[in-house]
């Protein structure tokens, strides 16, 4: 696994290094705010997926949580709820949801691609459906957006944004999860042979659940991030297809769709990737139309060259 | 006329490694037209290896394959059907939903512009179901059959493809005794045509019946051949195990405890009408025998909570006992290490060490942090105690050998200290050398007053090891057999619904 890392740590420098010597501009302060806030807003969604992915299962709903817990807020704080109130509000439901999915993927036995894609499909419906479908924005909540998508000043032109913040707190806590606790490397050995896993008197199902509904609750915080990042939410379009970018980073940072494999900060250092990327399409002035072109192609190759890899070890280690 | 001077089939130097394992090592084997060849061994011997060259499955890493003189090298199941060798698998792989015709010429079916030429296929079909006994019409569905009719489909349909060699794995292991007599039938039949037949079982009783000439393998090797008039019980079982068998299982007297454990009119899922009662005491080696299929593993794993009990009662130390999940039988102070050491054993990609300490995490942990001290110690007393051969404790257990990785899994359950330890299958695919650990092993926990359950289709094992056997047949217990009361014949009679005569 940390060979994993190197490997898409290399990716990350030699990308960013490229586009540093073609394009000066990409180094601005600026730029490198930008690059790490969304950077930091795709980590967290990444980090939810993850624990998903290491179960076996997948989630396709995230994107639609997020446009859900963003719709639902404006709503709700148009509608002149308490702000306190309106965001406990949509952690909960937004847990809420993960334990739902968990419950039919694990005691109905569904499989979480349909699961999760019906629930892609019900969440934008209700988030269209519940707000009318008008764009929304947060005008009078400066508290709010300073939390939420506020900055906090390191030099006079470089400012750390919240979402950094948030992702840091995460992480930490995602790792520390993983790596330290019983309930991590049951998760685990879970995602290896769960049948194994059972056997060894895990609770298999309520661990399953846990993931879930740690996905679903970490696309719900992304979803609040998100809505006050771009100011507006459109109930139709806000974090459409953002699970794919998700799953994307939980792959290509070293998560098997097989189960059982995976750790935060490759997902996270994934994640910053698939935003160098699109950032760097744009520094390059390489046709946009292009961008998920090469994002496909980058993704595959770095799977292409990690399964390579696997089995280049894996002979090794036989003889 | 004479008997062809070249052997139809001949083996020299045969060898095949896997990773961590020698399964094969200059293996020879020659097959006379007309002949049947039994080849015997124990469990891990290189039986199915040697079989699965022979038959293309797999490809050998050394030696040499003649057929009627003239050297050849299969790279395929095809390649080998080709030159005559089929093979007929331990579990059948036949099309439940599909006729016997076209279970018979599947892939190979007589077409006309891409139409099944129907009335060919049947009639084709009609006359190898003929050879093997079978009066059934062509067009019967191969679901609809039992298990034994099913086989002697298999055996059809290699006739068709015109094999010369059969080669049959444990084909009675999942037989009732009629339906073996029938197979034994068809394979003298066989014989009669000139088909040359390998004959691999477990069961000494058929081979000594049926065989003209016995191979025993060892470890991978040839230990030895037995021709027709030296073919008994006791020679077998010598060239099999290496040495006396009073030796290889070292079993000492002790008296039983108190009963630990108590079934009372339990039922399982598999066999919901079958009520079972039994009691274990600590410190006690009781044996499970029977036939594949007779719920032997489904009870373990009722106990065990992996499929909860239909009905019935059941006590852990006087104490009622009814898991719904392995936790809380594990919780009651049981251990289970099941027959598919991969699927439920282990978690084949994790390291010997979080293999080892998998149990026992939640007992060491720290408000649910992981305690490393406590799995270092835990992981590192399994090693120790137990011998197991691996270059240090981050080895992923899928590189270990099957011995090895079985005594990962009774590291990670002795860690628990459990007061009984249920066994199915503890020796399958498992070297002689690992094989006489594991008894001395479970010796001397039953000694420690661990009572022991165990499963086991080695007829050899159950009577070497088991204080008393019980002996299941359809769900239920077919009967009790002492110690002093152990035979096989007793054994295969219990097993297979015949009662004991008085």
């Amino acid at each position: 696994m940390k060979k994993n890392i190197l490997g898409i740590l290399g990716l990350l420098i030699a990308i960013f290094v490229i586009t540093a010597v073609l394009n000066p501009k990409f180094v601005s302060a600026y730029n490198m705010q930008n690059l790490v806030k969304w950077s930091s807003l795709y980590s967290i969604m990444g980090v939810g997926v993850a624990f998903v992915i290491i179960t076996g299962g997948i989630d396709l709903s995230i994107g639609s949580v997020i446009g859900l817990t963003a719709s639902l807020l404006a709503f709700t704080l148009g509608k002149n709820w308490d702000p306190v109130v309106a965001i406990c509000a949509m952690l909960g439901l937004s847990a809420l949801i993960g334990l739902i999915h968990g419950l039919l993927i694990t005691k109905a036995k569904l499989q979480p691609f349909v699961v999760t894609l019906c629930g892609l499909l019900i969440y934008r419906g209700m988030a269209r459906w519940t707000t009318d479908n008008q764009s929304m924005g947060f005008k009078g909540h400066d508290q709010l957006n300073e939390i939420f998508s506020g900055k906090i000043p390191i030099t006079d032109t470089f400012a750390l944004p919240m979402p950094f913040v948030f992702l840091v707190v995460i992480a930490v806590a995602a790792a520390l999860f993983l790596n330290r606790t019983i309930w991590g490397r049951y998760l685990l050995a879970l995602g290896n042979n769960e049948e194994g896993a059972r056997y060894s008197g895990i609770q298999t199902d309520n661990l399953k659940i846990a993931a879930y509904v740690i996905c679903s609750l970490l696309a719900g915080i992304s979803g609040l991030l998100f809505a006050f990042e771009l100011d507006s939410v459109q109930p139709a379009q806000t974090g459409e297809f953002y699970e794919l970018y998700a799953i994307a980073a939980a792959v290509l940072g070293g998560c098997s769709l097989r189960g059982g494999e995976g750790g935060i900060l490759g997902v996270i250092i994934a994640a910053a990737v698939i935003r160098l990327i699109y950032n760097s399409i744009n520094m390059l002035g390489i046709s946009t139309h292009l961008e998920y072109a090469i994002l496909g192609i980058v993704i595959l190759a770095g799977v292409v060259a990690d399964e390579l890899l696997k089995r280049y070890t894996a002979k090794r280690a036989a003889q | 006329m004479a008997a062809p001077a070249t052997p139809l089939l001949e083996v020299r130097g045969l060898g095949k490694r896997f990773p961590g394992v020698r399964a094969l090592h200059d293996a020879h084997l020659t097959l006379a037209h007309g002949e049947v060849l039994a080849v015997i061994g124990e469990n891990g011997a290189g039986k199915s290896t040697l079989m699965k060259i022979l038959a293309g499955v797999q490809p050998a890493d050394a030696g040499e394959i003649f057929i009627d003189g003239q050297p050849v090298q299969f790279q395929s199941v095809r390649e080998a059907l080709a030159q005559g060798v089929a093979l007929i698998h331990q579990e059948l792989n036949l099309a439940a939903n599909l006729d016997l015709a076209a279970n018979i010429f599947l892939g190979r079916e007589p077409h006309q512009f891409g139409f099944i030429d129907h009335a060919k296929l049947h009639a084709e079909a009609a006359q190898h179901l003929q050879r093997v006994g079978l009066d059934l019409p062509a067009d019967t569905l191969v679901g609809d059959l039992p298990i034994g009719r099913q086989q002697l489909v298999e055996i059809a349909k290699a006739l068709s493809c015109e094999a010369r060699v059969l080669i049959m794995d444990e084909p009675t292991s999942s037989l009732s005794q009629h339906e073996t007599e029938t197979l034994l039938e068809v394979v003298r039949d066989l014989r009669a045509q000139g088909i040359s037949v390998i004959y691999i079982s477990h069961r000494l009783g058929e081979v000594t019946e049926l065989a003209d000439r016995v191979l025993v393998l060892r470890d991978g090797e040839n230990a030895g051949e037995l021709s027709r008039k030296e073919i008994d019980h006791n020679a077998m079982v010598r060239l099999m195990v290496g040495r006396d068998l009073e030796q290889f299982y070292d079993r000492k007297q002790h008296d039983p405890g108190d009963v630990v454990l108590e079934l009372d009119a339990v039922r399982t899922p598999a066999h919901p009408h079958a009520e079972i009662s039994l009691q274990l005491r600590a410190g006690e080696i009781v044996g499970i025998a029977g036939l594949v299929g007779s719920g032997r593993t489904e009870l373990l794993q009722t106990i065990f909570g992996v499929t909860p009990a239909m009905g019935g009662r059941m006590r852990m130390a006087s104490e009622p006992f009814a898991p719904h999940n392995p936790r809380e039988a594990i919780r009651a102070g049981l251990a289970l290490a099941p027959e598919d050491r991969k699927q439920h054993g282990l978690i084949l990609q994790m390291a010997v060490r979080e293999n080892a300490s998998l149990a026992s995490l939640s007992r060491d942990q720290q408000n649910g942090f992981l305690n490393f001290n406590a799995e270092e110690k835990v992981a590192t007393e399994a090693v120790e105690q137990l011998a197991i051969k691996t270059p240090d404790l981050d080895q992923a257990t899928v590189n270990l050998s099957g011995g090895n990785q079985q005594k990962v899994v009774l590291g990670k359950w002795l860690a628990l200290k459990p007061r009984v330890l249920l066994l199915d299958e503890p020796t399958r695919g498992i070297d002689v050398g690992a094989k006489r650990e594991m008894y001395r092993l479970m010796e001397r926990l039953a000694a420690d007053g661990v009572a022991i359950l165990f499963v086991s289709s080695e007829l050899e094992e159950v009577l070497g090891m088991a204080d008393r056997a019980l002996v299941m047949h359809e769900g239920r217990l077919a009967g009790e057999l002492a110690r002093d009361q152990l035979s096989e014949q007793a054994v295969m009679q219990l097993a297979t619904g015949t009662p004991l005569a008085a």
